[in-house]
């Protein structure tokens, strides 16, 4: 029944590319918001946290005309990087990863903040006494402490990116080949007719990608884990 | 000239530091009931609390002068410090944590060096295991030696028999006294018989206030009047 057309393979390496590149460029941004979020006080921190979180509450659809309006050929960010670093995003699949990275971020940044305050800081005081500066204290001991919060928030923004539909749809369209994910190819074959056993192939192909990435991020997290009480 | 000098002020919520002493060198015990204010004056020497003002002179070093506005960042003070609770990494094998100080400070690998301070608190056969792993006394002689191991000009101990039972107190004051041959140290008790054993001069705070300096005679006085 598993016997994928090329399109099919075309959309599902797709969606992979993109979960990933779009897990992998939110993650320094998201241990650093949350960082900040856990350790600094400053104005307008409620404000950032609140920015943060809006992909989680806004409908995917305005999430996705918002970054097309900035993001977009003429919008005012998205024309500063097409002029000036060559970067484009509308209808490519770069544009699908910044919706997916964009709508996984506040699920990556969560977790990762609470592993972050849950960290005994009396650990990062014992570092400084040791000759640690602050950079070395965040990589020798916050960060590695930290560890199966990232895993946890990497796994659900990757999740997240791997089954995002509206925002991407949206910002960069349904493009086949380019911007063409899983879920819209999906959404497309259910419009045509005798669409039925492609979808179907597909769909079973979405749980066992998604099943796969549950269970490597326990192993992960039990191996942080027995690292701290085990031997 | 003096090797320690501490003259600080501090204010904490209702509490209020104020203290000033002066140490030679060898084993100074901090003495004084819970609360006198013992924690947060080394916390100022190690530089993990900024004073409101004052002054710490260590050796030819000022590491901290309000006036001068001098503050030595802790990470480049160069003190080793014990705490209460040990405090090792529990993501790091006890092998990687005595060695965490070498590499911050940037000094070589020193693998004699390492073996001595192995030997002298018998922690060899501990090496490959996690802190977690560790029972009380141990895990407070292998934070012994990842202080030492930094090679600091001054040793910090805050407690650091407290969260053991008399059996391991016993076990670990050897470790302890071997030490003082090693580094200069400023032992934080309020425990009379444990710092008899160890210390050379004592400061006796009391609320905040230095109470009184001396030699050991004062922690008997200290604790007569204490009986009294």
């Amino acid at each position: 029944m598993l016997d994928l057309s090329p399109d099919e393979w075309i959309a599902i390496r797709l969606s992979l590319k993109i979960a990933f590149v779009a897990t992998a460029v939110a993650l320094p941004f998201g241990i650093a918001l949350a960082w900040l979020l856990a350790r600094k006080n400053f104005w307008g921190k409620t404000l950032l946290d609140g920015l943060v979180h809006m992909p989680l509450v806004l409908p995917p659809v305005v999430t996705g005309y918002l970054l097309l309006i900035s993001f977009g050929r003429r919008g005012p960010i998205g024309a500063f990087l097409a002029d000036h670093f060559g970067i484009v995003f509308s209808f490519r699949w770069t544009g699908a990863a910044l919706s997916c990275g964009v709508m996984g971020f506040p699920l990556l940044v969560r977790p990762i903040r609470l592993a972050i305050e849950a960290i005994d800081r009396k650990l990062e005081d014992a570092a400084t006494t040791l000759g640690a500066d602050r950079l070395w204290v965040f990589l020798t001991v916050t960060l590695p402490l930290a560890m199966p919060g990232l895993i946890a928030g990497m796994v659900l923004c990757f999740a997240k990116a791997l089954g995002e539909f509206g925002a991407t749809i949206t910002f960069v369209s349904n493009i086949p080949g380019e911007t063409q994910t899983i879920s819209a190819a999906i959404y497309t074959l259910t419009q045509v007719p005798g669409g039925d056993a492609a979808a179907s192939r597909l769909v079973l192909v979405a749980i066992a990608i998604s099943l796969a990435a549950l269970v490597v991020a326990e192993w992960l997290a039990r191996r942080a884990g027995t690292r701290f009480h085990g031997e | 000239m003096s090797m320690l000098a501490v003259e600080v002020e501090k204010r904490l919520g209702n509490f209020s530091l104020a203290a000033r002493f002066e140490t030679a060198g060898g084993v100074t015990a901090l003495f004084g009931a819970s609360g006198a204010g013992k924690t947060t004056l080394v916390n100022m020497i190690a530089g993990l609390i900024v004073p409101n003002r004052g002054r710490i002179r260590l050796d030819d070093d000022v590491l901290f002068d309000s006036g001068a506005r001098i503050d030595v960042p802790a990470h480049r003070r160069r003190i080793g410090y014990v705490f209460q609770e040990g405090r090792l990494f529990p993501h790091l094998s006890v092998a990687a944590n005595l060695d965490y100080g070498r590499r911050m400070c940037g000094l070589a690998r020193d693998g004699a060096e390492m073996a001595r301070i192995v030997n002298l608190l018998d922690i060899g056969h501990l090496l490959d295991r996690r802190p977690g792993k560790l029972s009380g006394g141990e895990r407070q002689r292998v934070a012994v030696g990842r202080a030492l191991l930094m090679r600091p000009r001054l040793l910090l101990l805050d407690e650091p028999l407290a969260s053991l039972d008399g059996a391991r107190k016993r076990e670990i004051l050897p470790y302890l006294e071997r030490l003082r041959a090693e580094v200069p140290m400023v032992y934080v008790s309020h425990h009379a018989g444990e710092l008899k054993r160890i210390a050379t001069s004592v400061v006796l705070l009391d609320a905040g206030r230095v109470a009184a300096t001396g030699g050991i005679e004062v922690l008997d006085k200290a604790t007569a009047e204490l009986m009294a």
